[in-house]
């Protein structure tokens, strides 16, 4: 059984299909229809609704509101939850304060789009409270969210607006209860979500999810789901038994240490942000450039890594920077620098039964030079067709140490070791670079798709190299025309 | 009547008031507040029934095959199957094409394209009728697809008969002109990405009648598609169409198709059925904006003034003709967009590939036929080393003379050359074109492009008799007011426009006025929305409607109070009979007791209009709408990406009927227009099928596309000199083009890495890959001019 809030409503889920998804459920259980479907694979936001957690910050509690995308959530991962949907808003006949901004600024054409940016904007009033507005801010909250009629300006305009005038609105008026409400329904042990014959198991602990993979080794792990889930909602296969890892808090945290940093495999790209922008600012960079607000919210960086994609865009970084994971097995443990972890294409160093518990990043240290580009079709919201990471010891002129890492440059992330043979020990000059260029060509052989073509690959991958140099040496000079946003 | 009535002097004041909802005010859209609550009602929101079918289509993997079997058998063996049907069980006319034949319902003996629907199966439930449809055993024999729109032209493999458009001897003219140019050019499609997809739910009833509940642009074509299929006469279907979750185009002909498998499965097994297409079934199954490929020669002087020109455009129309007749059509008539082409000579191609049946999406054609002039007058102007707006500006049509387009129609109260002069000025043109150069010869790495480009586009059907327009108005006994017309709303404000046409005209606040959904019982043979003509033509037609019931209103009043017609006067909600005053209500109640019918329907035929398609002579349109936007973006030369930094606009819709509904139009429009040339790109694999069919792959204009600064303004003070609704211009269509300023900027950063003498090659749409093989032809050239200091960089 789960129990979560449908806003202010206890259900209480004994048989419900756990490949069943949230924008399903809300459409035909509910029989709220107006959560809407735009393309059932979380690239266009329609189906935006915002899920509130309880969180505890300095002591004090609070709900914290999110968007995802209900097409790419499985009902399970509302367990313990608040989940608020666009019929929600409304209060008392009136309009939320969101909403109104949008009918104020003739936000809405066609009006299919608009449940799903409606709920951005409620997540960003909710999460910009105190901040005001920040046109920074309001692009990534509604980068996941598509409209085809409107051409943007007066969303943008009503996301002002919204928060600009917040009032306290019937949410907030009922917080403190419904934190108690979430506190009386907070998971208390193993949860099963099953129709009889799927079924999802929702631990609590690292051991008991150790436990439980080893038992069910044919299962599959659940984390953000925004990748699992289309294999139910595109590819149409069953996944018979699920385990969701995302009550697991011990694989949720973030640990700074003096040389390393480490992040429990199922904390959300959400929350890695902070700390590795703060580490590196090109991570911080390539992170808002990850996917879709509603993703990051969702998705987890054990997941980006563990479905092993050779276009997921954290492990070329990853791979750059030397980090590390743990892999977990019953109660054993063992460490692997991530590059060994990808073997071919979805093929990984992963054993059954074994899931990945942390990464581990090394600390920025002296020295260091540490540049990530993503190469894309559109700016936002869109798969790679090259992601480049630089990680440069420099001494003296020298070349101390070069880890470079690209994806989408092969069946899977991984390092340039001829670019990077060339580079190390060699004069940090252009020649160096140019030879280094050269080098990449043998070190990759990529493929044409809709994505790019082999030669445009390559050149890219060859101008990354060059854009590196260009921002060490002359660092006045733009070079980036996501700089202008 | 049981309100307490107001006082005269009360009225009086009401009567000299303004009424604050009528033509021009820039209400909300009617819809905004269920939109915002989630509470508009989409087809696929409607409550379902107990006994509800679902329909699955099975598609065609092959691009060209003959079907050898096709065995439904396996689909009955899953569980809540309802039926299995191919072509062969559609009881009446297989054929849905819109204006020819072509485009069968269900494949017969061949399959034409990787995505053509082969088998629908119905089920109570979507998943298992998916499950079903695909447990059909289908087998084929391959054919040799044709999928290269150029192997197409040269082997004349067309959908329709080509067709020119000429004047003047053009040979001649580029044979003598100082300088002349020859190139060419691919041009990419667009897929609509209409938020809401495909979708019908059909209800059977009475007397082998269906009720249709569907999101079409067209729904008297959808009501005889249906006719058709079931072979029953029209008078048995009705269509009922609230509202799209966004249209296009893409749902002038394609919605047809689901609605008549619905009603084919629904009178079949008598239970209601419908039929939502999956995103990525939508994007393989129906047709898309077409795919062009240019060539020209063009024959210029020193000034870059034309002498002659001559334009190949060939439209990949996909397997079959759909509207792809007009739409070539349109592309040629626009072919000149602002400017006088000289000696002419157009000819447009209708080629057919084995690809999905290309379709209507706003601009119909026009957009590709600008795209080529607006290449060209960048080539034009790279060649003489000269900014591509002076080219531009002096090939403009004039006002008294050289104001012939190539198809015979004079250019009347043309606003070109004062437009782009005011957005010039507005937008600094020559002082960034100069602080752009400056910043570029000190930006390595990352490159600035300014474009100012202008729009003209045609208004009108170019069938001229589509250019008609049908309403109805009751007003009820208590002074409300049931509006209905036959035009769709998919988003962009026409029902709001058109209730405003009628607060107007009966002087009431428009909440006395419902909307209701467009329905082929109510206002019957209507055209599809679209052509922009929404506003032109169902506007008038409610304002005859509710013109017509007034001046039976104002009749009655003057036979009632006994004064003259001329002293009967509406006004806010309020109407003078010589010095007294009365509500707008109490004037209803008095007329219904005095017999008077108060209901009507309306009419509108487009005048002025017409056009010899044999002689490519004429005037097949109204008037034009023009525009100019100008774009910068700036560009980075290592990968070709690009962010748009600012974008100025300057529209012309005549007198606006909503100035917030017609900007919304403008911005909307324009950011689809640079979506279609920059990052949307459709890709096809060997095998024809469409690689690019989600958003994963496909990739419409975010958040973050649009312009950093974006200023659109309305032309003021121009009423459409035509009598027009309101004396208003159409505004769905003609802000699309304006984004071709972004993709001319984008050529103009990289034409700066060779001097601005050489026009780079850079189809449309102009990802970042293209960008930057853009780049790297400049490069060569460089290298090549450094290498032979002799030879001219100018190709």
């Amino acid at each position: 059984m789960i129990q979560f809030l449908l806003n202010r409503e206890l259900r209480s889920e004994h048989d419900l299909d756990p490949n069943l998804t949230v924008l399903r459920y809300l459409r035909e259980r509910v029989g709220k229809p107006g959560t809407k479907e735009g393309c059932a694979s979380g690239d266009c936001g329609a189906c935006t609704v915002v899920v509130g957690e309880l969180t505890r910050t300095d002591g004090v509690e609070r709900i914290r509101y999110r968007t995802l995308n209900s097409c790419l959530t499985f009902v399970s991962a509302l367990h313990g939850k608040q989940l608020i949907a666009v019929e929600d808003l409304k209060h008392q006949g009136q309009l939320h304060s969101v909403q109104q901004a949008m009918v104020d600024h003739h936000g809405s054409q066609c009006g299919f789009c608009t449940p799903g940016f409606v709920m951005s904007l409620f997540a960003l009033q909710k999460n910009q409270a105190d901040k005001g507005h920040d046109a920074h801010r309001v692009h990534e909250a509604l980068a996941g969210n598509l409209c085809r009629c409107t051409g943007y300006r007066p969303i943008l305009d009503a996301a002002e607006q919204s928060c600009c005038q917040a009032q306290p609105d019937q949410f907030d008026a009922a917080e403190a209860d419904t934190i108690a409400r979430l506190k009386a329904i907070a998971p208390q042990g193993t949860a099963e979500l099953s129709d009889g014959s799927k079924r999802c198991l929702l631990p609590l602990t690292v051991a008991d999810l150790a436990d439980l993979y080893l038992a069910n080794p044919q299962a599959r792990l659940l984390a953000g789901g925004t990748d699992l889930t289309l294999e139910v909602t595109q590819f149409h296969r069953d996944l018979p038994v699920m385990i969701y890892v995302g009550h697991v808090e011990e694989m949720k945290r973030v640990e700074v240490f003096d040389e390393r940093i480490e992040i429990g495999a199922a904390t959300a790209l959400t929350d890695c942000f902070e700390v590795l922008n703060r580490e590196y600012a090109d991570f911080g960079e390539l992170l808002q450039r990850f996917a879709s607000l509603q993703i990051r919210n969702q998705g987890t960086l054990g997941g980006n890594i563990g479905n092993a994609s050779p276009i997921g865009d954290a492990p070329p970084l990853l791979i750059a920077l030397g980090a590390r994971i743990v892999l977990r097995k019953g109660a054993a443990s063992r460490e692997l620098a991530l590059e060994d972890y990808f073997i071919d294409y979805k093929i990984t160093a992963r054993e059954d039964g074994e899931f990945i518990e942390k990464i581990i990043v090394p600390r920025a240290t002296a020295g260091q030079q540490f540049r990530a580009y993503k190469v894309s079709k559109r700016l936002d919201d869109d798969i790679s067709a090259v992601c480049a990471a630089f990680a440069l010891r420099l001494d003296g002129g020298l070349v101390r140490e070069a880890r470079i890492a690209f994806g989408g440059m092969a069946a899977i992330p991984r390092r340039a070791a001829a670019c990077e043979r060339m580079l190390n020990g060699a004069t940090w000059d252009a020649d160096t670079v140019e030879r280094a260029c050269v080098a990449l060509a043998e070190d990759f052989t990529p493929l044409s798709d809709f994505r790019a073509s082999r030669e445009y690959r390559l050149l890219v991958a060859q101008n990354l190299l060059r854009k590196c140099f260009a921002e060490q040496q002359r660092p006045a000079t733009e070079t980036r025309v996501t700089a202008y946003a | 009547m049981h309100k307490p009535t107001k006082s005269q002097e009360e009225l009086a004041e009401l009567f000299r008031a303004e009424l604050t909802t009528g033509v021009g005010r820039s209400l909300k859209h009617e819809s905004a507040d269920k939109h915002v609550s989630g509470e508009a009602v989409y087809i696929d929101d409607r409550l379902e029934f107990p006994n509800q079918l679902h329909v699955y289509a099975r598609l065609s993997d092959r691009a060209h095959a003959r079907i050898l079997k096709i065995d439904t058998a396996p689909c009955y063996a899953i569980p809540g199957v309802a039926i299995a049907i191919t072509s062969k069980d559609v009881p009446g006319q297989l054929d849905i094409g819109p204006v020819l034949p072509g485009d069968p319902l269900l494949a017969e003996d061949i399959v034409q394209y990787v995505g053509q629907i082969v088998v629908a199966v119905a089920a109570d439930s979507l998943e298992t009728a998916r499950k079903a449809a695909m447990a059909a055993i289908i087998e084929y024999e391959d054919l040799e697809p044709v999928l290269d729109v150029v192997e197409a032209l040269r082997n004349k493999h067309f959908v329709l008969d080509s067709h020119q458009h000429k004047r003047g001897d053009s040979a001649a003219a580029l044979a003598s002109a100082p300088h002349r140019l020859q190139g060419s050019l691919h041009i990419g499609g667009q897929e609509h990405f209409y938020l809401e997809t495909q979708i019908s739910s059909v209800m059977p009833a009475e007397d082998g009648g269906m009720i249709v509940y569907t999101s079409t642009q067209n729904p008297t074509e959808v009501q005889k598609l249906v006719a058709e299929v079931l072979g029953v006469p029209m008078h048995k279907i009705v269509i009922d169409m609230r509202r799209m979750g966004g249209g296009f185009g893409g749902k002038e002909t394609q919605a047809a198709a689901p609605a008549c498998l619905c009603a084919v499965i629904a009178r079949l097994t008598g239970r209601p059925t419908k039929m939502r297409l999956p995103r990525v079934d939508d994007m393989q199954i129906t047709g898309k904006r077409h795919p062009f490929y240019v060539e020209y020669d063009v024959g210029f002087d020193d000034d870059g003034l034309l002498h002659g020109i001559r334009i190949e455009l060939a439209g990949n129309c996909g397997y079959s003709p759909d509207l792809s007749g007009a739409i070539v059509d349109r592309a040629m008539f626009h072919a000149d967009n602002a400017y006088y082409l000289g000696d002419a000579e157009i000819n447009g191609h209708r080629c057919k590939t084995n690809l999905a049946s290309n379709t209507a999406y706003r601009g119909f054609g026009g957009p590709q036929g600008m795209v080529a002039i607006e290449e060209i007058m960048d080539a034009v102007a790279r060649r003489l080393g000269k900014d591509p707006l002076a080219v531009r500006k002096l090939n403009y049509y004039g006002k008294d003379e050289r104001n012939v387009t190539h198809y015979y129609q004079t250019v009347e109260h043309n606003l070109m050359a004062e437009m782009t002069a005011e957005l010039e000025a507005s937008a600094d043109y020559a002082e960034r074109r100069e602080a752009i150069r400056a910043f570029n010869a000190q930006s390595p790495y990352l490159k600035k492009g300014l474009a100012l480009t202008p729009v003209k586009f045609g208004i009108s059907f170019t069938s001229s008799f589509l250019n008609q327009g049908g309403a109805l108005v009751h007003v009820y006994t208590d002074g409300s007011i049931h509006l209905n017309h036959g035009g769709t709303e998919m988003g962009q404000g026409l029902n709001t426009k058109v209730a405003q046409v009628v607060a107007e005209v009966f002087q009431v606040d428009i909440s006395r006025i419902q909307i209701t959904a467009t329905n082929t019982d109510k206002v019957p043979n209507t055209s599809p929305t679209a052509a922009s003509s929404g506003a032109d033509l169902n506007g008038k037609a409610a304002q005859n409607a509710a013109e017509t019931i007034k001046q039976r209103l104002v009749e009655f009043a003057s036979r009632h109070f006994g004064i003259g017609p001329e002293e009967v006067e509406f006004r806010n909600g309020q109407v003078r009979a010589r010095e007294r005053y009365l509500s707008f209500e109490e004037l209803i109640q008095l007329a219904y007791f005095g017999q008077v019918s108060l209901s009507s329907t309306g009419f509108y035929r487009t005048p002025k209009i017409y056009y010899d398609r044999s002689l490519a002579r004429g005037r097949p349109f109204y008037y034009f709408a023009y525009g100019a936007a100008c774009t910068e973006v700036i560009v980075d030369t290592l990968t070709g990406e690009y962010k748009m930094l600012r974008a100025d606009i300057l529209h012309d819709v005549g007198d606006s009927l909503n100035p917030a509904i017609d900007i919304g139009q403008v911005e909307g429009a324009f950011v689809q227009g640079m979506g279609w040339l920059t990052t949307e790109e459709l890709v096809w694999n060997a095998k024809g099928k469409l690689m690019t069919s989600g958003p994963a792959s496909y990739k419409i204009p975010a958040v973050a596309d649009m312009p950093l600064d974006m200023r659109v303004k309305l032309v003021e003070n121009r009423k459409n000199p035509e009598q027009t609704v309101f004396h208003s211009k159409a505004v769905g269509e003609p802000p699309f083009m304006l984004g071709i300023s972004a993709w001319c900027a984008i050529k103009d950063a990289v034409a700066s890495l060779g001097d601005y003498r050489v026009q780079p090659r850079i189809d449309a749409p102009a990802t970042p890959e293209r960008v930057l093989w853009g780049v790297e032809q400049m490069r060569t050239l460089k290298q090549q001019a450094v290498a032979e200091p002799q030879a001219t960089v100018v190709a």
